[in-house]
């Protein structure tokens, strides 16, 4: 039970982090009906920009803990803009002269940005392997692992919180502002029908750029966290996270919000569970074959709109 | 009332899609106050000239001017924040948003601060929508989606209001209503209103003035009642009488 909680825990964690990443694959989907292959690069292109921050303003383990957290603030809010200035760069230059174009042009542009945004860190920042030590150590022990020390001890560390927090806190406002904004309300008009939106006043064009750019600054919080949380990145990281993260977006529902973070949330699980009780190679093997079983029996995903709409 | 500079003025409009042209040299002219219908058959190319002063598609030659401006090469939402609306053929509900969220993204236009007023009066010319506000638009009837379009055109306050066939597909009875309204509009607020239909009888009568087309070029011109009178209109639009 305890072993359970502690990849309970774990889960969430990862999950939160995928789901972050997810609500860029779903939004960009949903607008202009493309898979931005580009993003798990975005996400990566984020967590250099919060590594490079973090160097650049000393943040150590040895920061004041208020300081720390102020300091860790403003490396999210710069990383974010910073990585908005990125997703929207890519859209502008790889996926808007070719609206309008065949289906797949758009599609091959983005697994080439996908390519050249790994080429650049590469190139910039080296191949090898960035380590971060830790910034935050500490945890709490939700057991004590039993009178005779023989059970598991479950830690809940600071880091973690801080991960699902921020993600609750996010992904909330999020929702918030896709619900009950005109920015959102244009989003979601766009989606439905991008003719009528322009007759309405929408420029679309616009709208479809700050899609990108809330999509890159979710993933750059995301690369934050994962900065954070395993303490070392390098310039291929996108490549995985992204295709779980799109996993995630698929299996939720893609085009659907509340759908990547479900999914997101249970691509996360899946892999730590199949990880903590069966092994550890096969995780990736049980995330996809969940994905192939759901869209087998409901293609399209937990929560996802089925195409055909009575009007 | 014709006289002076018109509100929406169209001369020598060619519209093409790929290689296809629709519009072959259209002139046409709306005036302040005005109700102006364009008749004619399926495919006649009303609805491409209804757009093409939307700019969407934009014309390849000619020009449309609206306020004495020059709009053919306006983007679109430019376009529609300058006092023109437009309910388009086949309605465009957005289908996954509420009634109330559709008549939103038809007041954004228009800015917060008329907000209330302008969705009290919307419920009131069609207490339809009131009662299904929080409804999504998709699950709405073929005359409740009307009502909602031309509402929703109305939020952003026009001076323009463009209608593209409000008739299609309706029950007598609705037509009825949605052709009061149209012209209660006209009468209480002054609304300026363009109208495409195939419904010749009541878009004749309703309108002060009207034009036909026939394969992309305007044929006829004159007053509704006139129209209403001339053998070619009877014969060709109005045949089987008022229906």
């Amino acid at each position: 039970m305890d072993y359970f909680l502690q990849q309970l825990i774990n889960g969430v964690t990862l999950g939160s982090i995928y789901g972050l990443i997810a609500i860029g694959y779903t939004m960009v989907y949903g607008i202009i009906g493309m898979i931005n292959f580009a993003h798990g690069d975005i996400f990566m292109v984020g967590s250099f920009i919060a590594l490079v921050l973090i160097v650049a303003l000393g943040i150590t383990a040895a920061t004041p803990v208020l300081l720390l957290i102020l300091a860790l603030a403003l490396v999210l809010v710069v990383a974010m803009a910073l990585t908005a200035v990125w997703g929207w760069t890519v859209e502008r230059v790889a996926y808007r002269p070719l609206r309008g174009s065949f289906r797949l042009a758009p599609l091959i542009t983005a697994i080439g940005a996908s390519i050249a945004l790994q080429n650049f860190v590469q190139v910039s920042q080296g191949a090898k392997n960035k380590p971060l030590q830790p910034l935050f150590s500490g945890s709490f022990q939700l057991t004590d692992g039993g009178a005779d020390g023989s059970g598991f001890i479950v830690n809940l560390s600071y880091i973690q919180i801080l991960i699902v927090v921020t993600t609750v806190i996010l992904m909330g406002g999020f929702t918030y502002i896709i619900n009950n904004t005109n920015l959102g309300r244009s989003q979601r008009a766009c989606e439905q029908d991008r003719k009528m939106a322009s007759l309405l006043g929408v420029n679309v064009d616009r709208t479809i750029s700050l899609t990108f750019v809330m999509g890159a600054s979710l993933a750059s919080v995301a690369g934050l966290m994962f900065l954070l949380y395993y303490g070392v990145i390098d310039f291929y990281i996108g490549f995985l996270a992204g295709v779980k993260a799109f996993t995630a977006a698929v299996l939720g529902g893609i085009g659907s919000l509340p759908g990547a973070m479900l999914g997101g949330l249970l691509i996360g699980l899946i892999e730590t569970f199949w990880s903590g009780y069966f092994s550890v190679e096969y995780k990736d093997v049980a995330a996809f074959s969940i994905l192939a079983i759901v869209l087998i029996f409901m293609p399209e995903g937990l929560l996802g709109q089925p195409e055909v709409e009575k009007v | 009332m014709t006289t002076g500079q018109p509100l929406l003025s169209v001369r020598g409009i060619k519209t093409f899609y790929g290689k296809i042209q629709a519009l072959h040299g259209v002139d046409l002219d709306v005036y302040e106050g005005e109700i102006v219908t364009l008749i004619g058959a399926n495919g006649a190319g009303k609805s491409t000239l209804m757009m093409t002063v939307c700019g969407t598609p934009q014309a390849r030659n000619g020009s449309v001017s609206y306020c004495g401006e020059d709009i053919t090469y306006k983007p679109t939402y430019e376009i529609m924040r300058t006092g023109i609306a437009q309910s388009p053929e086949g309605r465009r509900i957005f289908p996954r948003m509420t009634v109330l969220e559709n008549l939103m993204m038809g007041g954004m236009v228009a800015g917060n601060e008329h907000f209330e007023e302008d969705l009290r009066r919307a419920f009131e010319l069609f207490p339809r929508l009131k009662e299904r506000q929080q409804q999504r638009g998709g699950t709405l009837s073929g005359g409740e989606q009307q009502m909602l379009a031309i509402a929703r055109a109305l939020m952003s306050r026009p001076r323009l209001l463009l209608l593209d066939e409000p008739s299609l597909g309706l029950a007598p009875i609705i037509v009825a209503q949605i052709f009061d309204a149209i012209r209660e509009l006209n009468r209480s607020d002054g609304l300026t209103v363009f109208l495409v239909e195939q419904n010749a009888y009541h878009a004749l009568k309703l309108a002060h003035r009207g034009y036909v087309m026939v394969n992309g070029t305007i044929t006829m011109t004159g007053t509704g009642k006139e129209l209403l009178s001339r053998e070619e209109v009877k014969a060709a639009y109005l045949e089987g009488g008022a229906h």
